[in-house]
């Protein structure tokens, strides 16, 4: 084995308590992602994969099993160690976007840099390069109240990909869309994984997870299944007026 | 993150709830604005108790003869002429911490000119009174020695009564007339303005105390019928002045060890310091009334920051989740916190200064700012933005990002 995975997980367990009732979130899972695969993680409500993605984001430590991200250990690390490999590894995209309220697209695709110490220069840069990715070149002194959903959903996926992280994490990224704007997303998710960057869709929503190669449906805190296939290949049409904001 | 870059966040975050942050910062306005202004009047009123107490004289020592007792029922101060001529003169020649002896016998009496009258306080003295009084004449010439030593028929008119009897012409060389008679007006003094107590001391008559004594008293008796002024050679020497001439009195008086003085001395340094210990108690007083509010203002301030980190927690969850550590979600509230605070304490000087500049002007009282102050309230007040940021500041930290991600 040349490389090692993006992702290991052996036999990861997850148990909260809440107050005298112990939940078990995840009763040992073992995972391996490849890098530049794009995977979806689907379930249920109470499935266990949101304690998975949030385990697999390194926002929560495992209660036991070991987490090889990149091939190095991490459930053990504190919360500011977390922090710091949050910066460089992993980037995030949230169903409701969280975007900072009142602030320029621009600046809230600096925010990870902000936190990696990267000078101002090289901040408008870099943040500037990654709005120009997603498409969104012409949009970089907007605020979030002044964008549509989709627009929104890119700045949000710009600021995940600004640190130039090798793994991205979306939780329900589509779940505010509309469909056709769903598409415009999960093709800009494939072209990044053409890029080698490993993604990690979470999704209830069968007709989302198409566009992934890879699906593992968790059930019960364990993987229920997990196959490989062709993809559905994400085809935006062109933008239609109606997604345009009132700007 | 640097110091600059959490700056600035923390002022894009208060520039975003601009009203709010206004508000906060009311508190620690009015707090320090409150210190401000009243160290600042605490300081102009006991400027104006040493004006006053300066006016009164320098380095003074006042004599008053002892006390009669009749039948058990003690006189008071004054009733018993205790004070001889050559107890003043042994003062002035004797002890050596003194500079200037003045004996001063005080009527009551109507002063006349041509066409007007007054009825006024009629003084006899010596020039060494005036010296005491730091009291130089405005126009004219002052009360002399040889005036003394002749009992010459001259006055001099204290400012109220030389406006009473002349008005607006000169008055020197022309002629008063007490109990009917004549002297000439040598001079008219400066005016001195109010006591402490309010008695204006403009409005008195200054003769020779010989003159005084042979004209208006009915004879020169062998003891002063009056009160002692007596100026030491410095501030410092006042005390050992007032000792000295204690000794001097009660030896001369031949007093046994256990009697008690037949005379009294009043040092009005101390009545001075008593009335300054006082304005400065009073100033103490409204300054901690002024701090209590600054400390309602930082309570202000946490309540804010900590309806502020509630509301923000998604915000934190956003940052927490690409990369912020806990020590920078810390600093970022506490900057907040402390920029709030140093914000209020700004205008807060302002505020205070400008309420002490008006309200001394329309006292008429002069306004002393202490740079020590200013910067003891901005200190403070940065202190109060620490001292209660930190609490939200450290809540904010201390969230479990996953929890505040899911925060609605």
């Amino acid at each position: 084995m040349e490389n090692p995975p993006l992702i290991r997980l052996e036999d990861v367990t997850k148990t909260y308590h809440m107050g005298e009732v112990e939940v078990h979130a995840l009763r040992g899972v073992t995972l391996t992602l490849e890098q530049g695969e794009f995977t979806a993680i689907m379930g249920a409500s109470g499935s266990g994969k949101s304690t998975l993605m949030n385990i697999v984001g390194c926002l929560d430590r495992p209660s036991a099993g070991r987490y090889l991200l990149d091939g190095r250990e991490v459930s053990g690390l504190s919360r500011d160690e977390l922090a710091l490999v949050r910066n460089r590894t992993v980037g995030f995209v949230f169903q409701s976007f969280n975007l900072l309220a009142r602030t320029t697209a621009l600046e809230n695709v600096e925010l990870p840099l902000l936190y990696g110490g990267v000078p101002t220069a090289e901040r408008h840069r870099r943040a500037a390069e990654a709005l120009a990715r997603v498409g969104l070149g012409d949009r970089t002194h907007h605020h979030p109240n002044q964008m549509s959903g989709g627009q929104q959903q890119r700045v949000a996926i710009a600021r995940a990909l600004v640190n130039q992280p090798r793994l991205i994490l979306a939780d329900e990224p589509t779940g505010n869309l509309d469909s056709h704007t769903s598409i415009e997303v999960m093709a800009l998710f494939q072209e990044l994984g053409r890029t080698g960057i490993t993604v990690v869709l979470v999704t209830h929503e069968p007709d989302v997870s198409e566009y992934a190669a890879r699906i593992v449906v968790a059930r019960d805190g364990r993987i229920l299944s997990d196959h490989h296939r062709t993809p559905k290949v994400a085809v935006p049409a062109p933008a239609t007026a109606g997604e345009e904001p009132a700007s | 993150m640097s110091w600059l870059m959490t700056f600035r966040v923390a002022l894009r975050a208060l520039g975003r709830n601009k009203m709010r942050s206004f508000l906060t910062t009311l508190g620690i306005v009015i707090g320090v604005g409150a210190v401000i202004a009243m160290v600042a009047i605490g300081d102009g009123a006991k400027a104006r108790v040493e004006q006053a107490f300066a006016s009164m004289g320098s380095n003074m020592l006042v004599i008053l003869p002892g006390t009669s007792t009749a039948g058990g029922a003690m006189g008071g101060f004054g009733s018993q002429p205790t004070l001889t001529w050559d107890d003043l003169k042994a003062i002035q020649s004797e002890v050596p911490t003194v500079r200037y002896v003045a004996p001063t016998l005080r009527s009551s009496a109507q002063v006349m000119s041509e066409d007007q009258n007054w009825t006024t306080s009629v003084t006899g003295t010596n020039p060494d009174y005036f010296q005491i009084r730091t009291w130089p004449v405005e126009r004219g010439e002052p009360l002399t020695a040889s005036d003394v030593d002749g009992a010459v028929k001259v006055a001099v008119l204290g400012r109220t009564v030389a406006d009473k009897l002349f008005g607006a012409s000169d008055p020197v060389g022309q002629v008063v007339r007490v109990k009917n008679i004549p002297f000439t007006v040598a001079g008219v003094l400066a005016a001195k303005g109010q006591s402490p107590v309010g008695q204006d001391y403009d409005d008195a008559v200054f003769v020779p105390v010989t003159t005084f004594a042979q004209k208006i008293q009915g004879g020169l008796k062998n003891y002063v019928a009056g009160q002692i002024f007596v100026g030491a050679t410095s501030a410092d020497t006042t005390d050992r002045a007032q000792r000295q001439i204690e000794g001097l009195l009660r030896d001369r008086h031949h007093l046994q060890a256990s009697a008690d003085d037949d005379f009294s001395i009043r040092n009005l340094s101390e009545l001075a310091s008593a009335q300054q210990e006082g304005t400065r108690t009073l100033t103490t007083l409204l300054a901690c009334i002024a701090a209590v509010s600054l400390l309602v203002g930082g309570i202000g301030i946490m309540n804010i920051m900590l309806v502020s980190v509630t509301e923000r927690t998604r915000e934190i969850g956003v940052r927490m989740a690409v990369g912020a550590k806990g020590r920078d979600i810390r600093l970022q509230f506490l900057v907040e916190a402390l920029t709030l605070a140093l914000a209020g304490g700004v205008v807060g000087i302002l505020l205070g200064v400008g309420l002490a500049s008006y309200l001394a002007a329309s006292l008429g009282w002069p306004v002393l700012f202490r740079p020590d102050i200013v910067v003891l309230a901005v200190g403070f007040s940065g202190a109060i933005g620490v001292g209660f940021g930190l609490y939200p500041a450290h809540k904010a930290s201390e969230l479990d990002p996953i929890q505040a991600l899911r925060f609605e």
